[in-house]
């Protein structure tokens, strides 16, 4: 793949653009989403269906004055939102859109990713223990032992993934699993692996959204019991930039689930694979986000501990031995 | 898991919970000794919203303290207008009519579904369930809707009379209240139920957390569903009846376990009772006036007296002191929420901090009427 | 025996003396005989409790320990401030949880310059806030009370708004 000035100016924009975008209509995405699990109607006042609501909300958050609490250490607390933000649009860089549409194809992408998701987290850590609030503290000790926890049964169902496509270059994971929906990992159907992937696809998922911290596993900033969480002493777009990042993990973490378990841009029917089908599955993945969501309670963090410790990870154990077993018997 | 294997009393640190705190619906504060997540020592610190009522009473008049009642427990506050009335009628002997006393369980049993929904709601919000308290506010609008066709007034009612209820119900308001229980009956399996009791993230959360005996009710004067919820059979409609409450056929849902998920359910089976009691009542509903004879000025025997009733939240008492004069010499109110917070210390010791949540918001606290 | 019956029979034994059988319940008329201390029972349907127990401000943890043990549980306790007799009342409601039925109203007097009653808190610990909230509104001292502090007022607070005399 030749590398020329324009091309890079070309991506960085575009990448820019798609995050930004997404970081902001997605809060509206999910105010509607909510609105309409819950009954109501949401936002409509600022815009046709409320559409220019991020742009009010951005406005405002900008105009606030960005609070540094007294005697906590101003630097690491001002650094903290922007490395929460940085590293998501950062993923952005390995992903494959389509055949041709990707800004890098690395080979050792889905490595990339794991370790920019890790400094993600530590944003959370520094963003709390800077704060000097218990409730941040707390909320960042949380989030720690939240993303190791579940870190570990993530990385071992995408190996199964890496077993099966025999590389950890998201592209060529994705060109794998092209020409309709019996070739894509979670169904596929050669040599009797939807046996196995569908489970690991489960876990995939759950794991997702445990590391993005969304409900009903959002721990660190459980509102009715540690107020904000990690972003309690933070106002402006400190806390923007937070709100951000999330929305911009769930998109990488919907990418990511695409790419790897759904076929990333391929057809369902073998059609006409392109760019849309990597759009269309990636919100539907988004909506199923939002959903689950507004529809269980949160849970517990012991267990939450629980079920990646006792549960996903000796599951994702042996469906990765019963995955190998079967590459090697066929 | 709700006992840590070693709390240790040397490296805690003291986390303040309110008085303006998410969980906290309103300005309770709880100040905890905390051991990581878990709580070495819970205190509750009332009164941030003390209105100091029992003054009140005593600087008015009798009838004159009846718009307070309603400004302690807002969201059962029909009960609290009821426990002042049937306090007074005792003390000054005014006889209710049998219509105005049908009329005031209807609108009672009514307010108590309204204040359980609110409670479920509130509930599922601190478990981080966002979506219920939409649903459930839906169904309360209806019961809002009803009370303020005859009551006049949405949430702080003032609509019982001594010796009667301020306004009569029309066919509509019947109507209206049928329409209601039907509506509720058919959502409660499929939202409330499907949805939420049966959900293994909700059971997780509140099942084996959070335990009361029946002892520590007793110690500490819990009544009302926290008693229930521990198997102690007792609700005030029932062994101390009042009103016409004799005249129907209802059950007291009692649940053994006294965990979290016990008072939820005593809380979910109560809907369902209220509302047979209302449809019973409104199937008898007997003609005649809505206000028997009152005297103008009421000026009580001087004496003792004390009358209890059965709010959502537990036993209202009211102890009544009377000198002879046309205010209340004493009012001392008993507040139920008073009595069932104060066992939270002792319980939510050694709890973690999110499960000692949960156990607060099953004890379905409204502090305005602790803190009177 | 009925539980009233019971309760009373426990309860006299505190009591050498007989109390007056008709004291009238108005105690606070002034031309009526002062009542002595002992249980009588009176009309529930009238004043709300079956038995009321008037005792010396020393009996009243004795009251308590009996009351506990037929399990009674504590509704609250209440201040009267009877400022033309320069006393105050202090009036400890109990009541039964189950089937049974009885509620005891048990009342002390005590001298309103040197306001103190033994705490009950050890025998039931909701005397606890009780206490603290008749403290803050009276200022009648609890004595070995564990923490005795203003629970409803400001902690700063140096009034005791439910007195009589008390100008605001």
């Amino acid at each position: 793949m030749e590398t020329s000035i324009w091309r890079a100016l070309l991506y960085l924009v575009g990448i820019l653009a798609f995050a930004g975008v997404n970081a902001a209509w997605l809060g509206w995405c999910e105010r509607k989403g909510a609105a309409r699990i819950q009954r109501r109607i949401g936002p409509c006042e600022a815009g046709f269906a409320g559409l220019l609501q991020p742009l009010a909300d951005g406005l405002k958050l900008m105009s606030k004055q960005l609070l540094v609490p007294q005697g906590v250490d101003g630097i690491i607390f001002r650094v903290a939102p922007v490395l929460a933000m940085i590293p998501a649009i950062t993923s952005m860089v390995v992903i494959p859109f389509s055949e041709n549409i990707g800004a890098r194809a690395m080979e050792l992408s889905v490595l990339l990713l794991f370790a920019l998701a890790s400094i993600g987290m530590i944003a959370i850590l520094l963003g709390g223990w800077a704060s000097g609030n218990k409730y941040a503290i707390i909320s960042a000790a949380r989030s720690v032992s939240q993303n190791l926890a579940y870190e570990i049964p993530m990385l071992l169902t995408v190996i199964t993934v890496v077993l099966l496509s025999g590389s950890m270059n998201l592209r060529e994971i994705a060109i794998d699993q092209q020409g309709g929906f019996w070739h894509w990992n979670i169904f596929r159907l050669e040599n009797g692996h939807f046996l196995t992937m569908w489970i690991s696809f489960i876990i995939f998922f759950i794991c997702s959204v445990a590391e993005t911290n969304r409900a009903p596993f959002d721990m660190a900033e459980a509102e009715s019991e540690l107020v904000a969480g990690f972003m309690t002493e933070y106002s402006s777009m400190g806390f923007g930039l937070f709100m951000m990042g999330e929305y911009l993990n769930i998109v990488v973490g919907a990418c990511l689930t695409a790419t790897l378990f759904l076929g990333g841009w391929d057809c369902p029917f073998g059609k006409t694979p392109g760019v849309w089908w990597f759009v269309l599955k990636i919100y539907i993945l988004i909506f199923t986000f939002i959903w689950i969501r507004w529809t269980y309670p949160r849970t517990q963090i012991y267990r939450l501990l629980n079920l990646s410790w006792k549960i996903l990870i000796p599951f994702s154990l042996v469906n990765l031995l019963v995955t190998a077993a079967l590459i090697k018997v066929f | 898991m709700t006992v840590p294997v070693h709390l240790r009393h040397d490296e805690t640190f003291v986390l303040n919970l309110g008085p303006q705190h998410p969980a906290t619906h309103g300005v309770l504060r709880v100040k905890l000794t905390m051991d990581g997540e878990y709580i070495v020592k819970a205190e509750p610190v009332l009164g941030y919203i003390h209105r100091m009522h029992e003054k009140m009473a005593e600087n008015g008049t009798f009838a004159q303290f009846m718009p307070n009642t309603a400004r302690m427990d807002y969201l059962h506050a029909l009960a609290f207008n009821h426990g002042w009335a049937l306090v007074v009628e005792k003390a000054a002997g005014i006889e209710v009519p049998e219509r105005a006393e049908y009329i005031r369980v209807i609108t009672v049993e009514l307010n108590r579904i309204a204040s359980h929904l609110l409670w479920w709601a509130a509930f599922l919000l601190d478990l981080g369930g966002f979506t219920p308290l939409l649903y459930a506010f839906d169904d309360r609008e209806k019961i809002i809707d009803l009370l303020e066709r005859v009551t006049g007034s949405r949430l702080t009612y003032c609509y019982l009379r001594f010796g009667g209820v301020y306004n009569d119900i029309d066919d509509e308001f019947v109507a209206g209240t049928r329409d209601f229980i039907k509506r509720l009956r058919g959502r409660m399996p499929r939202l409330y139920h499907d949805l939420v009791t049966h959900n293994i993230i909700l059971i997780k959360r509140i099942k084996d957390i959070g335990f009361v005996t029946a002892e520590q009710c007793r110690r500490y004067g819990a009544t009302g569903p926290v008693a229930r919820g521990s198997g102690i059979d007792y609700d005030i409609r029932k062994n101390e009846p009042y009103s016409v409450y004799p005249e129907f056929d209802f059950d007291v849902p009692v649940f053994t376990e006294g965990d979290s998920m016990a008072r939820y359910m005593v809380r979910m089976h109560e809907m369902e009772q209220s509302m047979r009691i209302i449809e019973q009542a409104l199937d008898k509903l007997p003609g005649g006036p809505v206000m028997g004879k009152a005297p103008k000025v009421l000026k009580p025997e001087a004496g003792y007296y004390y009358s209890a009733v059965e709010t959502a939240r537990g036993s209202l008492g009211h102890r009544l002191v009377c000198n002879g004069d046309k205010n209340p010499y004493k009012l001392k109110l008993r507040s139920p929420t008073f009595s069932n917070l104060s066992l939270f210390g002792e319980v939510a010791e050694g709890m973690l901090l999110a499960d000692a949540l949960a156990f607060m918001g099953s004890l379905d606290l409204v502090i305005p009427e602790i803190d009177r | 025996m009925g539980l009233v019956e019971q309760t009373q029979a426990a309860l006299a034994e505190l009591f050498p003396e007989p109390a007056l059988p008709a004291a009238p319940a108005g105690e606070g008329d002034q031309e009526a005989p002062p009542r002595q201390a002992g249980v009588v029972v009176t009309d529930a349907a009238r004043h709300g409790s079956h038995l009321d127990v008037l005792c010396r401000p020393d009996q009243v943890v004795a009251v308590a320990r009996v009351l506990d043990q037929d399990g009674y549980f504590l509704e609250a306790i209440s201040g009267v401030d009877w400022l033309d007799k320069g006393q105050f009342e202090v009036i400890y409601d109990y009541n039964r949880l189950g089937d049974e039925h009885c509620r005891v109203t048990v009342r002390a007097l005590v001298d309103r310059n040197e306001p103190a009653v033994p705490t009950i808190s050890g025998v039931f610990p909701a005397a606890d806030w009780h206490e603290r909230e008749t403290f803050d509104f009276y200022g009648i001292r609890f004595q070995d009370h564990p923490n005795l502090i203003r629970i409803l007022l400001p902690e700063d607070a140096d009034f005791h708004p439910l007195r009589k005399d008390y100008m605001p």
